[in-house]
């Protein structure tokens, strides 16, 4: 700690530890000098995270959470409450660049083996708060009473239903009642807007507190802790406030002209963000021509409808999602960053993330449809269902087997 | 504090009982939390039976009703339909009504009815609970080349015959559910057993 210590910080450092804080986790916290691209994704989830708190609490001003009254409130928020529609466009564009953000920051961490040891909590808390998420995404989406907030609430609670003996009761204690109804409707309201969130916030602390204990990894994979000036400071980091402070700025202004330029002039995302059925009010005797969910859940809803069985394709799907649980324990590979990684990674990785976009847009398509004109898309499920487990589960061997290139001492590149 | 004549035995059956109190406390005190989830009173009062004209439905049309918030089917089948139902039991995976509880006992037919022709179904696919659309025409569809008239549902791809019976192939496992009715004249009561006079 520094020696001319400001009185009133002196007073609060000996009842509070401000300063010890605020140099663990910012002006001493190194991380490495060479984070490229990718490594902007984190603090741009976090940005959207603080975007959809702060625009989803001026929602709730407005909006009422009953099934009467629910589809209405929203059609004044957009059209009578100032800037009504800027706040709720913010919150539904929002949405879909969190999961952008979300989806890129959990490929980077596949591709520089962010995940391995000794950073394995750090994905497990990050799975744990993509999972809520998807479970905050899916309730917020029921809130407004449309068509499709109706019958996607049918259909994703109708999974609970898939398990033996308990299954029916299960669905009528989530629904609270024999069909979905206003008392869904009403305990969704406080899940995404209380519940939910307070949980995601303590989990973030978490991500952000077990990263910092280990430091940041980056992309060559090496550990910058291994060569350290006489002061204890590492090589190859810098502290985080200033420099990545400043340059994650770039990294925003950048991602908020993207948002912007869609939440202004695409904020429907044609169907994909904001689905047309929902601007028809919930009727629960109609189903709409074709249910898809929104596109972040598209591989998921693939995977489930690849399966001609209704407790198999839930099996699958659970599958899908608890896989990536044990990926730091899948990964076998001497080397963390696929820039040492052998061939089968440089090719397996890629391909993977083409299958996921593919698995993505196969889930707002009808069933029924063609892929690329060629393929019926029920073929193209199944495929890439199959290579979706066969890529994790064939991942302890290729990269246990393939040959892996050395290692650096020190972090290539970087400024 | 000084560990001397610590009596560990007995430190361990109170740190044991004290624990275990409080466990016991926190479950108890989780059931109203838990159980504010089940369908309130006034939800489950909500089951009112539905009454239906069907003196005016054609044959070969469907009629929408709702009961408990459901979408009920009500079918006045053609002759040319009622008589495709036997032939299809290969193509079906429960044709004999073998879950009991997806039928009444006097629904427990080839024709899944109390009048033969007259079709009452709820219209929610046992997979995952879409409203199936009715395609009741004898004719190749998109989605079954040798279609012999049902529901099919759009969401997931089931298919059903005209008793509601699911076809082989499809997600989801078993018929759609004939709900308890009954006859007044030509009033249907969708939600009661028993025939009135």
């Amino acid at each position: 700690m520094s020696q001319q210590k400001n009185p009133i910080m002196g007073w609060i450092d000996d009842r509070l530890p401000v300063t010890v804080t605020y140099e663990k986790h910012m002006s001493k916290y190194y991380a490495p000098k060479n984070f490229n691209f990718w490594y902007f994704f984190g603090v741009l989830s976090m940005l959207m995270l603080v975007n959809q708190i702060l625009t989803g609490i001026w929602l709730t001003m407005n909006f009422t959470p009953s099934a009467e009254a629910a589809f209405a409130s929203v059609e004044y928020i957009m059209r009578d409450v100032e800037w009504g529609w800027l706040i709720r466009y913010m919150h539904s564009t929002g949405a879909t660049f969190f999961f952008i953000a979300i989806y890129l920051h959990m490929f980077r961490a596949v591709l520089y083996g962010s995940y391995q040891k000794p950073r394995e909590l750090i994905w497990i808390f990050g799975m744990l708060i993509y999972l809520l998420l998807m479970a905050e995404a899916f309730m917020g989406y029921v809130l407004p009473w449309g068509q499709m907030s109706y019958w996607g609430a049918q259909v994703i609670i109708s999974l609970f239903g898939a398990i033996p003996v308990i299954g029916e009761d299960l669905t009528t204690w989530i629904r609270g009642d024999f069909l979905i109804s206003g008392a869904t409707l009403n305990r969704f309201f406080a899940l995404h807007v209380i519940a939910l969130p307070l949980v995601i916030v303590a989990l973030v602390v978490m991500h952000l507190l077990a990263l910092h204990e280990v430091g940041s990894n980056n992309p060559d994979g090496v550990d910058i802790k291994k060569h350290k000036d006489e002061n204890g400071v590492p090589l190859d980091g810098v502290p985080f406030h200033p420099f990545y402070t400043v340059h994650d700025m770039v990294g925003i202004v950048v991602f908020l002209m993207v948002f912007c330029a869609v939440m202004f002039f695409f904020p429907e995302g044609n169907g994909f963000m904001l689905e047309y059925p929902n601007f028809e009010p919930a009727n629960g005797l109609k189903t709409p021509e074709h249910i898809a969910p929104v596109w972040y859940f598209g591989a998921f809803y693939t995977i489930l409808r690849a399966v001609p069985d209704k407790l198999l394709g839930v099996i699958a799907m659970g599958a899908a999602i608890a896989i990536l649980f044990v990926l730091p324990w899948l990964d076998k590979s001497p080397v963390k960053s696929i820039r040492y990684k052998g061939l089968a990674s440089k090719i397996l990785i890629p391909v993977f993330g083409v299958v996921f976009l593919i698995l993505t847009w196969l889930g707002t398509q009808p069933a029924s449809g063609t892929f690329l004109g060629l393929f019926s898309n029920g073929d193209v499920a199944i495929w890439t269902t199959i290579f979706y487990f066969v890529f994790f589960l064939t991942m302890p061997i290729w990269t246990a087997k393939e040959k892996t290139k050395p290692v650096p001492e020190r972090v290539t590149g970087g400024h | 504090m000084s560990q001397d004549g610590v009596n560990n035995g007995r430190r361990l059956l109170l740190l044991g009982s004290t624990a275990a109190m409080g466990a016991v406390g926190a479950g108890f005190t989780a059931v109203p939390f838990l159980a504010s989830w089940n369908p309130s009173e006034k939800a489950k009062a909500a089951g009112a039976p539905a009454k239906v004209d069907v003196s005016k439905l054609e044959p070969g049309a469907m009629l929408t009703a709702e009961w408990r918030g459901k979408p009920v089917y009500i079918v006045r089948r053609t002759e040319q339909a009622l008589g495709l139902l036997e032939g299809l039991a290969d193509r079906l995976k429960d044709p004999q009504n073998g879950n009991k509880a997806q039928q009444p006992e006097y629904a427990d037919n080839v024709f899944r009815s109390r009048k033969p022709e007259l079709s009452v179904l709820e219209g929610v696919c046992t997979h995952l609970g879409c409203a199936p659309k009715f395609f009741p025409e004898v004719k190749p569809e998109p989605f079954d080349s040798d279609w012999k008239g049902g529901f099919y549902c759009p969401c997931h791809g089931s298919r059903f015959d005209m008793s509601g019976r699911v076809y082989n192939g499809s997600p989801a496992a078993d018929n759609l559910v004939v709900p308890p009715y009954s006859f007044d004249g030509d009033t249907l009561i969708i939600g009661i057993d028993e025939e009135t006079a």
